[in-house]
């Protein structure tokens, strides 16, 4: 298995952290570094430092890159002003997922699409078809670019303390999904308000060469304020909690992202110069299914009692005994102390309140559904 | 893993329990096994008077990141079980050969165990 797994750029740095890897879409990523749950609390008191290394970062550039990921992706990219980013996806001709994805327009002519690892040669292929036509170019920029991340009410103090001086109130003041160049630790990077933790955070893209500097950077002077390596473990239980999918459980060529909860990210409205509605792929097939009830809905559960839920389990009504939905991930919650999931159930099913229950392994465990999003964190 | 990880005078089981040889035995997880699970949340355990059959499946347990079961190292009566592990399942996975511990166990037969030694050469540890 591990011979085949591609590495990080950072990983030897993990390997000197004394890190548990794990085989992650088609990489070998910590898993963690000393534990799940220190982790996790980490980024939800201080600050957690991730290797994001493993996503792909492909880049589209040309007068028509904007004209080419309307066409390409759900999303209305052209309208995206540079230096902001956008979540969004990618669909097949029928609307179902295949991938999900957050674009940045680094400048007017260039974005910056990120895609999940284990997705990235899949969306890679389609974007280049995708943009065939258009005067665009479509590069895989994932093997030269480090990503890590930030994360933690401590994080923008980390960050901005390791900024160059003249790059501190482009950092300081960046709003949420936005992006600039910065130098960070004497490296040139591209410095992205985004996280997938459910806290405020950076992430920052730099040369894979220069990644090493980075990560050593962040780890020091994060230290002491609290923050520690975090590995994928963490990042899991993290993402669950803001109620944020993951491909391949939430996510998949399966389901339409109005049976995920996110047809907002599908613009219908996006239009052409002469106003008529903009051909993109996906978009005839997502027409006819934005009104039709999906098979089943994605909603969020609470566990009652102690034992979580896992992916895969069976949810049944309580004392019944067919299944009436399946759960997509589960654990139990680190911050709220009781067990959290999502699931796809029948919409008759998924009004807040209702009670189910799920099969784990031979007995029945109450659930009662509730908004997806199960941690939000403090204002400011 | 130090080499210390698996003390000599304990028996294992393939699935990563240990017994040792007083009566009644006490029984646990190895090091081994509560370093791969992680963060123990949840430890399920037979009451007091189960029947335990060797190879068999005595209780669960989960960490934040999985599930595994238990699976009884010898057939027996579960004379006493670790109520504050289950109150505490963290202790399971701090000091799995002290408070950790999880039954003790009125043996009436050991089933196929492995020694100290043989189990760290299953573990590659």
């Amino acid at each position: 298995m591990s011979g085949t797994e591609k590495h990080s750029p950072l990983h030897d740095e993990h390997v000197a952290l004394g890190a548990t890897l794990t085989g992650f879409g088609g990489w070998q990523m910590p898993l963690r570094y000393a534990s799940d749950l220190a982790e996790h609390r980490a980024v939800r008191e201080a600050a957690g430092l991730f290797d994001l290394s493993h996503m792909g970062e492909i880049e589209v550039a040309g007068p028509q890159a904007a004209a080419a990921l309307d066409r390409a992706l759900v999303g209305n990219l052209s309208a995206v002003s540079p230096g902001r980013a956008r979540y969004t996806m990618l669909c097949a001709e029928d609307g179902g997922i295949l991938d999900d994805l957050v674009v940045y327009r680094t400048a007017g002519d260039s974005f910056c699409v990120v895609a999940n690892a284990g997705n990235a040669a899949r969306v890679l292929a389609e974007l280049v078809e995708r943009a065939a036509g258009f005067d665009a170019v479509v590069t895989d920029r994932s093997a030269s670019t480090a990503l890590v991340a930030v994360q933690g009410p401590r994080a923008a103090e980390i960050v901005v303390g390791l900024t160059a001086p003249d790059d501190v109130p482009t950092v300081r003041d960046m709003k949420y999904y936005a992006g600039a160049p910065a130098t960070v630790a004497g490296v040139d990077a591209f410095v992205a308000r985004t996280g997938y933790t459910g806290e405020d955070g950076f992430e920052l893209f730099v040369p894979a060469q220069d990644a090493t500097a980075v990560w050593r950077a962040v780890l020091e002077a994060g230290r002491p304020l609290g923050l520690v390596p975090a590995g994928l473990g963490a990042r899991d239980s993290l993402r669950l909690e803001a109620g944020m999918p993951l491909y391949g459980h939430e996510l998949d060529t399966t389901v339409t992202p109005y049976a995920a909860g996110l047809g907002r990210v599908v613009r219908l409205d996006k239009v052409t110069d002469d106003g008529s509605p903009l051909p993109f792929v996906g978009r005839a097939a997502l027409e006819a299914r934005r009104h039709s009830e999906p098979a089943r809905v994605l909603v969020g559960l609470r566990g009652l009692g102690r034992r979580p839920a896992r992916a895969g389990y069976d949810v049944v009504v309580p004392g019944g005994d067919a299944p009436v939905g399946h759960v997509t991930s589960g654990a139990p919650s680190p911050t709220l102390g009781h067990p959290v999931a999502m699931a796809y159930v029948t919409p008759e099913l998924s009004a807040e309140g209702t009670a189910l229950a799920v099969d784990v392994r031979g007995r029945q465990e109450p659930f009662v559904v509730v908004p997806l999003r199960f941690y939000t964190r403090p204002a400011d | 893993m130090p080499s210390d990880a698996f003390p000599e005078n304990l028996r294992y089981t393939a699935e990563h329990e240990w017994i040792d040889d007083a009566s009644p035995a006490t029984v646990g997880i190895t090091a081994n096994a509560a370093e791969a699970l992680g963060d123990i949340v949840y430890l399920e355990l037979p009451e007091v008077g189960a029947a335990l059959t060797a190879g068999e499946v005595f209780g669960e347990i989960e960490s934040t990141k999985s599930v595994s079961e238990l699976y009884a190292p010898v057939t027996g009566t579960v004379v006493e079980i670790n109520q504050e592990a289950v109150d505490a399942p963290e202790t399971v996975g701090s000091d799995p050969y002290g408070a950790g511990w999880l039954v003790k166990v009125d043996v009436s037969e050991v089933g196929a165990v492995l020694t100290a030694e043989e189990y760290r050469a299953q573990v590659g540890g």
